[in-house]
């Protein structure tokens, strides 16, 4: 969809402008600081890592001494058992060097794995506990990368990533120190080369760093766009839009073809050049080296342990050269990270707030008005009682506010005035759990996992009996198709039960909420796709199950909400008539239209 | 490592397809399989040229390579020990051109190469959107849309690995190892071959760490896919879970698939970290058994200085290359395993597929005929629909009423052709719907189905859809006859207001309602409604009837529907029970039958 895809592009979800988003725009240090904040309960393993590292870094410098001294000392002079001896000593610290890489790998893994693992279950925490109005509009696509993909760019930052750069400068500080140590002159040739190859590697880190930005951008535009086009297959196909669909991911996979063959042309010059400056300043070293060898101002093995030296200075530039564009990267993953982690729910717990004790079940709405963030109102004072062991039907046009008025009541989201109370008590003041606790919900849309039926059904309640899970399902008037289906109980629904009709979803979605045992039950247009017949089959066992218990019907079939003790009629947010059947036959003409046009033509 | 990119919106990657996912994952034993390799070199071949000159690039970079050590030799030997200054400065201009060539020649390879392997990427993902969208439903039925997305993007990405730069940088490994062998075995036939004693010991650590190695780095993948599946699963189900209050249940779930994933990434790095030190080891092992040796034959006068020298330098490099391969050898795995993937969805067969000798659909009437109809959505399972007759006329309007599960949905897929029949035949206008061009057949065709699915966008782009060319009038006369026009200009935005995640700012009825203004834009002969106003109110749901009624004239619809008075008015009326027809007639003549239908209509009107 080329005009959609300037929506597939934004980076950061665009989340509720409201209340919800608390995320200040923290400078990048910060962000980086608080990423390695999440090191602090690993922090033994940090300390062997870095301890670790220190006696990796001085077998490093004693190395080449080692070998100087051997070709010097032994060779040179022929001593076969002073040989013999520096090989040895070789061997062993080579050992020692191998054993403490081992823990210092182990140990780094397993310290940024962990914060990987936190910060993994915190964001999955968030997210459930996140309201709706958030879910309205973060894009499921968009969290589930910042779960996985920025969470690795900060576990690379907090393992491998930082431990190059702390290491690097140590080494590259200990050979400089050692180099100079050993000849003042050729050390400091030595070190012409670095500022060279520390100038180059942050200017490509520069250049660099907004492209790769760009092509990840790219990526994911790219991602959603093979997302949406499997999600609505099935509209692709009807329209016949397969041709114009090929042709707009064309468009966006060329450009991302464009981006890679840039960087591409980066990349291939940058890595071969920092060799080449490494090289050719070893052969500075070899030039004059040599000549003072030749001079007799240096022993041959003094030369070959200095070049050795800068074979290993200069392995950490180039290592601070890769990893440092990476940190300002894993800052803007971290940023993308907190933002969610940041955001309070709308709806959230007093603190302190009770547990929600329910008597009767009477809930009440005083003068409640609300609306979706800074839209315009979608309820106008909305005042009603529903009795204990009533029904409670809600009937109006097509957007008229019914399922907003329902998705007050277990707070999904909280009305903007007024109040909403159970048992006189006001929603607000109980504890979200206890409140939900009570309410058995069938949303509109159905959700089913991909799971087995047996699951789906006792999701509310996972320590279900069977026989619990079967009469609730025989009261769904489920029980008969899922014994028809080839594995019963334990067959499995596809993807959003994809397998399933219409019906049977909602039959399951039905037969959930039941089993839950709730004290007030929410029927949000749970039977649109059942047929009649099976609906009233539905409502007989409802008559049974729900006595002293409250219940709210949305439904647009008359025969379904005929019966209850208490019809409410809205229109445009408001309720326009109220009363029992008969009364709204007389009373309310929107009412009267419903019947005479539902009743014939 | 390749996590997958779960990317997708609601339903993607719950627990038990993951596991299936997992299932497809596997690597199990082929390091190397000649058909996906075979099959993915088609992509190269266009490109021959630049990988021919990359090659050579490789070729010279290997040698200048080789070259350098032996330059240090020379210097050493020829030059320092003799004490010749001007020698000295010439040989160190060769080792820094010597430099500069082999920048050049990495510079070049790299380039070319990455060039090459970005644009087969981006072929082989244009091949394969291009694919999917040849693919019946039958498949997208079966397969988790997350699953395929990262097929299209994550398996992709591996396979530029094995193709551009892992064939290359392969050869070229292997190049420099036996050059090395050789020049070593010329400079000092005895020494080499006691540096290479190493080799058996090193081997056999090689093989015992890609043998554990392929284990446990094929658990990390599926371990990551868990958690990708397992998140994905909670945010689709999130409305779910806050109302039944599973929230502690699916955080507790969440963090036992996030401890195993954890694990198994330690498992599998602390493999490398016995590894890469253990083949260190043998690197300085095989320098200290040449610097023993060595040494004494440059003290007993045996070899130079400067042999040794540039033997130690050998020494070192000959390691690095090993080092890179067994390192190449996991990538090559997963890119292996990537590239399967990918082989497997290009092979796979549509179901549904349009015959070589398929004709054009003309200008269809509407008439719509099944003759003996069966058919199962797939071969295990039982049938959905057994022995359908049905005669529409053209410009009649039918309705299917009857109880959920009985088939409904599916004669519509039936007519649409989303499926085959398994015996039988469905015709339209006396033509089979297999002897014409499917998308033709779907121009001809609106569909309402029954989960009205928008894409991302704005309102005025999802009616658009079917036909992206229309005008912003035509646009809104769709959307007015639909009774959209008025939810929509109420909106702050009118017809430009964004679509949100899962249409979430829209009541489940105006997604209907648009999903109708979308289907009656692209003026289709035949329409079908699958419930396409079951949570739409009765009033709006009569005004769009009338609506229908005008614009249809002449027209074939067919209506699936559970409110009797959205059928009443039909031309025919056909009860569906158990995949079979058991009552067909206009209202009247069903309710003086007494039969399933009427029964229905005393149910709703009693
Ligand atoms: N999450 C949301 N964000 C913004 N607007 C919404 C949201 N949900 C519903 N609306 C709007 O609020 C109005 C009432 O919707 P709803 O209560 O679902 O109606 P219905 O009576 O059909 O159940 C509609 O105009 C709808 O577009
Ligand atoms: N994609 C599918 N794969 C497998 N089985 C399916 C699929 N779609 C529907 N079914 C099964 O086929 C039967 C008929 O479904 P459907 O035609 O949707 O019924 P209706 O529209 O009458 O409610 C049901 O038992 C349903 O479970």
């Amino acid at each position: 969809m080329c005009s959609f895809s300037k929506f597939c592009g934004k980076k950061l979800i665009a989340m509720n402008p409201t209340e919800e988003t608390q995320s200040q725009h923290s400078s990048q240090t910060t962000i980086i600081m608080r990423c390695f904040s999440y090191l602090r309960p690993h922090w033994k393993f940090v300390a062997g890592v870095y301890s670790s590292m220190l006696l990796i870094d001085l077998i490093a410098m004693v190395n080449p001494q080692l070998i100087r001294w051997t070709i010097d000392q032994g060779i040179a002079k022929g001593d076969n058992s002073l040989l013999a001896m520096a090989v040895g000593a070789l061997l062993v610290l080579v050992t020692i060097k191998g054993v403490l890489t081992y823990f210092e790998g182990i140990w780094t893994e397993t310290a940024s794995q962990s914060v990987a693992f936190d910060l993994r279950n915190a964001l999955q925490r968030k997210i459930t506990e996140l309201s709706f109005s958030f879910h309205d509009k973060a894009e499921a696509g968009d969290l589930l990368s910042r779960a996985i993909q920025d969470v690795e760019r900060i576990r690379f930052l907090t393992g491998r990533a930082i431990f190059r750069i702390i290491e690097s400068v140590v080494l590259m500080t200990l050979t400089a120190g050692m180099m100079i140590w050993m000849n003042p002159r050729l050390g400091l040739l030595a070190m012409v080369s670095m500022p060279l190859l520390i100038f180059r590697s942050i200017t490509f880190g520069r250049v660099y760093r907004p492209l790769s930005l760009q092509i990840q951008k790219q990526l994911s535009v790219l991602t959603t766009r093979v997302e949406q086009n499997l999600r609505g297959m099935r509209v692709v196909k009807t329209f016949a839009q397969e041709e114009s669909e090929i042709q707009r991911f064309n468009v966006q996979n060329q450009q991302w073809y464009d981006l890679s063959a840039q960087s591409a042309r980066m990349q291939a010059n940058n890595m071969p050049l920092l060799n080449l400056i490494a090289n050719v300043s070893s052969v500075i070293i070899l030039l004059y080296g040599g000549t003072l060898v030749i001079n007799q101002q240096l022993t041959l093995g003094e030369l070959v342990a200095f070049t050795t030296y800068v074979a290993q200075i200069v392995t950490p530039v180039r290592y601070l050269g890769m990893v440092l564009p990476m940190i300002t990267v894993a800052g803007v993953a971290g940023e993308r990270i907190f933002e969610i982690l940041d955001t309070a729910p709308l709806v959230r717990d007093e603190p302190g707030a009770p547990d929600l004790t329910l008597e009767g079940g009477e809930v009440a709405f005083e003068k409640v008005s609300f609306a979706y963030g800074k839209q315009a109102g979608v309820l106008k004072d909305i005042s009603f009682v529903a009795q204990p062991n009533q029904v409670i039907a809600l009937l109006g046009t097509t957007g008229s506010g019914k399922t907003s008025v329902v998705n007050l009541i277990p707070r999904f989201y909280d009305p903007t005035a007024g109040r909403i109370t159970i048992d006189g008590t006001d929603i607000r003041a109980v504890s979200l759990n206890s409140l939900r606790g009570q309410i058995g919900m069938v949303l509109q849309e159905t959700t089913l996992f991909a799971a087995s039926i047996r699951e789906n059904i006792s999701f509310g309640k996972p320590d279900a009996t069977q026989a619990e899970i079967e009469s609730a399902a025989r009261d769904a008037q489920a029980h008969e198709f899922i014994m028809q289906m080839p594995d019963g109980y334990d067959t499995k629904v596809g993807e959003r039960g994809r397998t399933l009709s219409g019906g049977q979803k909602q039959r399951l979605a039905i037969a959930r909420a039941l089993l839950t045992d709730p004290r007030i039950l929410i029927l949000d247009d749970a039977t649109s796709s059942v047929d009649s017949e099976t609906e009233h089959l539905i409502q007989v066992a409802l008559e049974r199950v729900m006595r002293g218990r409250t219940t709210f019907v949305i439904a647009h079939r008359l025969s379904t909400v005929h019966a209850a003790d208490l019809i409410l009629v809205l229109d445009k947010g408001r309720i326009v008539a109220r009363g029992r059947h008969e009364e709204l036959l007389k009373s309310s003409p929107l009412y009267g239209s419903i019947y005479q046009q539902q009743l014939k033509k | 490592m390749g996590f997958s990119i779960g990317v997708s919106g609601p339903g993607m990657g719950p627990r038990n397809a993951m596991e299936t996912f997992a299932e497809g994952g596997d690597t199990r034993g082929q390091v190397y399989n000649p058909r996906v390799v075979s099959r993915m070199l088609v992509y190269l071949r266009p490109y021959l040229n630049l990988m021919a000159l990359a090659f050579l690039a490789m070729l010279v970079e290997s040698s200048l390579t080789l070259l350098a050590p032996y330059l240090l030799k020379v210097t050493v030997d020829t030059y320092i020990t003799q004490g010749d200054q001007a020698g000295l400065i010439r040989i160190s201009m060769w080792t820094a051109s010597t430099f500069l060539g082999l920048y050049l020649a990495t510079r070049t390879e790299q380039y070319l190469l990455s060039m090459v392997g970005q644009r087969m990427l981006a072929n082989i993902r244009r091949d394969l959107f291009r694919h999917l969208q040849n693919l019946s439903l039958g498949y997208h039925d079966t397969h988790i849309v997350g699953v395929t997305v990262s097929r299209v993007m994550n398996d992709v990405a591996t396979i530029n690995d094995l193709l551009s730069s892992g064939i290359i940088t392969l050869i070229g490994d292997m190049l420099v190892l036996v050059g090395i062998i050789v020049v070593m075995l010329f400079m000092n036939l005895k020494l080499a071959l006691l540096a290479f004693t190493v080799l058996p010991l090193m081997l056999l650590v090689t093989v015992w760490f890609s043998r554990r190695a392929r284990v446990a780095f094929r658990e990390t993948r599926t371990s990551v896919a868990k958690v990708v599946g397992g998140l994905a699963e909670d945010i689709a189900g999130v409305r779910v879970i806050q109302a039944f209050g599973q929230e502690n249940t699916t955080q507790e779930n969440f963090s036992a698939v996030n401890q195993v994933n954890r694990n198994a990434n330690i498992n599998a790095m602390s493999l490398s970290f016995i590894f890469l030190p253990a083949i260190e080891f043998m690197g300085i092992l095989a320098t200290a058994i040449v610097l023993y040796f060595g040494g004494r034959a440059v003290s007993s006068g045996e070899v130079t200085l400067g042999v040794l020298v540039a033997f130690l330098s050998y020494v070192t490099r000959f390691f690095q290359p090993v080092q890179e391969l067994s390192r190449m050898f996991t990538t090559l795995q997963s890119a292996m395993a990537g590239g399967e993937q990918v082989v497997k969805l290009l092979d796979t067969v549509p179901e549904v597929l349009d015959q070589p000798e398929a004709i054009d659909l003309p200008q269809v009437k509407g008439g719509i005929r099944f003759e003996n109809v069966s058919f199962r959505y797939r071969p295990e399972l039982p049938d959905v629909l057994r022995n359908v007759s049905l005669e529409i006329k053209p410009g009649q309007t039918v309705a299917l009423v009857g109880p959920t599960g009985a088939g409904k949905t599916s004669i519509g897929n039936l007519i649409a052709r989303f499926y085959d029949a398994s015996s039988g035949a469905v015709l339209i206008d006396g033509l089979d719907v297999r002897s014409v061009k499917q998308r033709q057949l779907h121009r001809q065709i609106g569909l309402v189905p029954q989960d009205s699915f928008l894409f991302s966008g704005t309102i005025a782009d999802n009616i658009r859809f079917g036909r992206p060319e229309a005008t912003d009038d035509e646009v809104e006369t769709a959307a007015k006859l639909a009774n959209a026009h008025e939810f929509i200009i109420a909106k702050p935005d009118g017809y430009r207001t964004r679509i949100q995640e899962g249409a979430s700012n829209l009541s489940v009825g105006q997604r209907q309602l648009v999903c109708i203004a979308r289907a009656i834009l692209t003026d289709p002969r035949i329409l079908i409604l699958d419930e396409a106003t079951s949570n739409v109110d009765s009033l709006t749901e009569s005004l769009i009837q009338d609506a229908l009624r005008k614009l249809l004239e002449g027209r074939t619809a067919v209506v699936i529907a559970h409110r009797l008075s959205t059928i009443r008015s039909a031309d025919l009326i056909c009860v569906v029970d158990n995949g079979q027809i058991v009552e067909q007639g206009r209202h009247e003549e069903l309710l003086a039958q007494g039969g399933v239908y009427a029964a229905l209509y005393q149910r709703q009107f009693a």
